[in-house]
């Protein structure tokens, strides 16, 4: 790949004329060798797992393995279709949809990491919806999921996207990045701006800790990929409203690095602290546990 | 670069529900298993870190055993691969350790069977990617992403030399290597990533090479292994 950071990212762009996705497309058939129209397959195969994703969970029984949690996406689905949502009805649609993804994969379903599985619901959830919304074709969602990789790639390289390494800001938080960066690039924004909405999402939810009840990707995975949706649909419309990240967006990437590497290990993907931890945690987890003893 | 391309950005296609903890338990089962070369009889797994504290919750158990089975990320199987394990004729155990591991979600395998033994300790680094660590007590990196020769062999001078040749001849570009040995003159072991698929012709002529002793190939790419 010719870029390392964000800012190289979007001067590269700039001064070839060229949207991020379709830098990313170019630059990954270099790296694989193989051709950009193999490679651009590959990527619309996964968006139509990601389209399936999202009708299973609002028309199937999504109750994870643990009885914990499901149906949640229905449930949003359903009041959305019966009142005014508060947050409007675009952004509660593209929630429902980013619920339905999270809970088809706590129910073993079959979803694409995005960049993980603990973050999936995300990206399909702003991308379906607004698929639906604006009559966009299949293509240019397939793009979209180039420029959100050439993001989530930058970010990855240089900080993580593992909660166990970096907490929850590392999944949750990435994929909101991308999301973001992509609806932008999507809508008709430059690559800058594209990434000025990666540094205001990201910002955001750094700090944010993995904390899983049970150890499982459940509570509170699943409705914090719901909020995801929606917080990445805002820093879309921050950027192609102009609105610029002041810390430029490749900082904001290495606060994130810095804050997960000073995470305490309880608050990484452990199950030892946070939400996990509470008294009503503590006794999802034994009565988990009590059951998996059972022959 | 830990992570080489948009594909292990978005995806791998998988089963939930954790690409760490799933997905890339799927891949570290998978790599023992192209090591191993066929079905283990015995297999031994020890969890360290975020692994040891949650894989029964994340279903880590099920998909490192649906690696050994050779089951793909996707495959819808993975949720009853202890039954497959059972059907098939494998045993399993899985143990947890609280020794420190390099990194949080960290799983060695012992696979036993046909008379030959092998441990494999990797990670899973994220997304469903993963890094091979150390293989029989050789402390070797690759990530299995790209085809992988992994060559147990004596310690010599010319080696490198002796193996490269040969993949001058078939025109492979190498992207990666590692080399350890246990000691001076001793075993030694090189593991050699590189850009196109590894033919069973080319590895056999790997295995002629004076003082070669094993020719493992992984490749765990989708849809072109």
């Amino acid at each position: 790949m010719r870029f390392r950071t964000l800012q190289q990212l979007a001067a590269l762009c700039e001064a070839e004329g060229k949207t991020i996705a379709d830098l990313m497309l170019e630059e990954q058939a270099k790296e694989s060798g193989r051709s950009p129209e193999k490679e651009w397959s590959t990527m619309a195969s996964y968006y139509g797992i990601m389209k399936e994703a999202v009708r299973k969970g609002l028309t199937e029984d999504t109750t994870s393995r643990s009885g914990l949690t499901g149906l949640d996406a229905q449930r949003v689905n359903t009041y959305l279709g019966s009142h005014e949502a508060s947050v409007g009805e675009e952004a509660c649609r593209a929630m429902a949809y980013a619920l339905a993804v999270s809970e088809v994969n706590a129910s073993m379903g079959r979803i694409i990491a995005t960049p993980t599985a603990g973050s999936c619901g995300i990206i399909p959830g702003v991308f379906v919806s607004a698929q639906e919304r604006f009559g966009w074709d299949d293509d240019h969602l397939v793009k979209g999921l180039f420029c959100a990789g050439a993001i989530g790639y930058v970010v990855a390289n240089n900080s993580f996207v593992s909660g166990a390494e970096g907490g929850c800001q590392a999944e949750v938080g990435s994929a909101i990045a991308m999301a973001a960066g992509a609806m932008t690039e999507l809508r008709g924004g430059t690559p800058s701006q594209a990434v000025h909405a990666v540094g205001l999402a990201l910002k955001n939810t750094l700090g944010l800790i993995c904390d899983p009840v049970g150890g499982l990707v459940e509570v509170p995975c699943i409705v914090r990929n719901g909020f995801g949706a929606v917080n990445a649909l805002a820093a879309a419309d921050m950027a192609l409203a102009g609105v610029r990240s002041a810390i430029p967006s490749d900082e904001v990437v290495t606060v994130m690095y810095e804050v997960g590497s000073a995470m305490p290990e309880k608050h990484r993907e452990t199950a030892k602290g946070g939400l996990a931890q509470t008294p009503t945690g503590k006794k999802i987890m034994s009565e988990l546990n009590l059951r998996r003893k059972k022959p | 670069m830990r992570f080489k391309d948009v594909f292990s950005i978005i995806g791998p296609a998988m089963i939930g529900p954790s690409s760490s903890h799933t997905a890339g338990a799927i891949r570290l089962g998978r790599v023992a298993r192209c090591l191993f070369g066929s079905r283990p009889e015995h297999a031994d797994i020890t969890f360290y870190g975020s692994f040891a504290d949650t894989y029964q919750g994340h279903g880590t158990d099920l998909a490192i055993v649906g690696g050994l089975l050779d089951y793909d990320t996707d495959d819808p199987r993975i949720p009853t691969s202890l039954d497959g394990a059972e059907e098939e004729g494998m045993d399993v155990t899985f143990r947890t350790s609280r020794t420190p591991a390099p990194h949080p979600n960290t799983a060695r395998m012992n696979l036993k069977g046909g008379g030959r033994e092998l441990t494999v300790t990797g990670a899973s680094i994220g997304g469903g990617n993963i890094e091979i660590s150390s293989i029989n007590s050789f402390d070797v990196k690759f990530t299995g992403m790209y085809p992988t020769l992994v060559l147990s062999h004596e310690d010599r001078p010319g080696m490198i030399a002796d193996i490269t040749a040969i993949l001058r001849i078939w025109n492979m570009n190498i992207g990666y290597m590692d080399l350890d040995r246990k000691s001076r003159n001793g075993e030694a072991m090189t593991v050699i990533e590189v850009d196109s698929p590894i033919s069973g012709k080319l590895a056999e002529q790997i295995r002629s090479i004076g003082g070669m002793q094993e020719v493992g190939v992984v490749d765990l790419r989708e849809g072109e292994s």
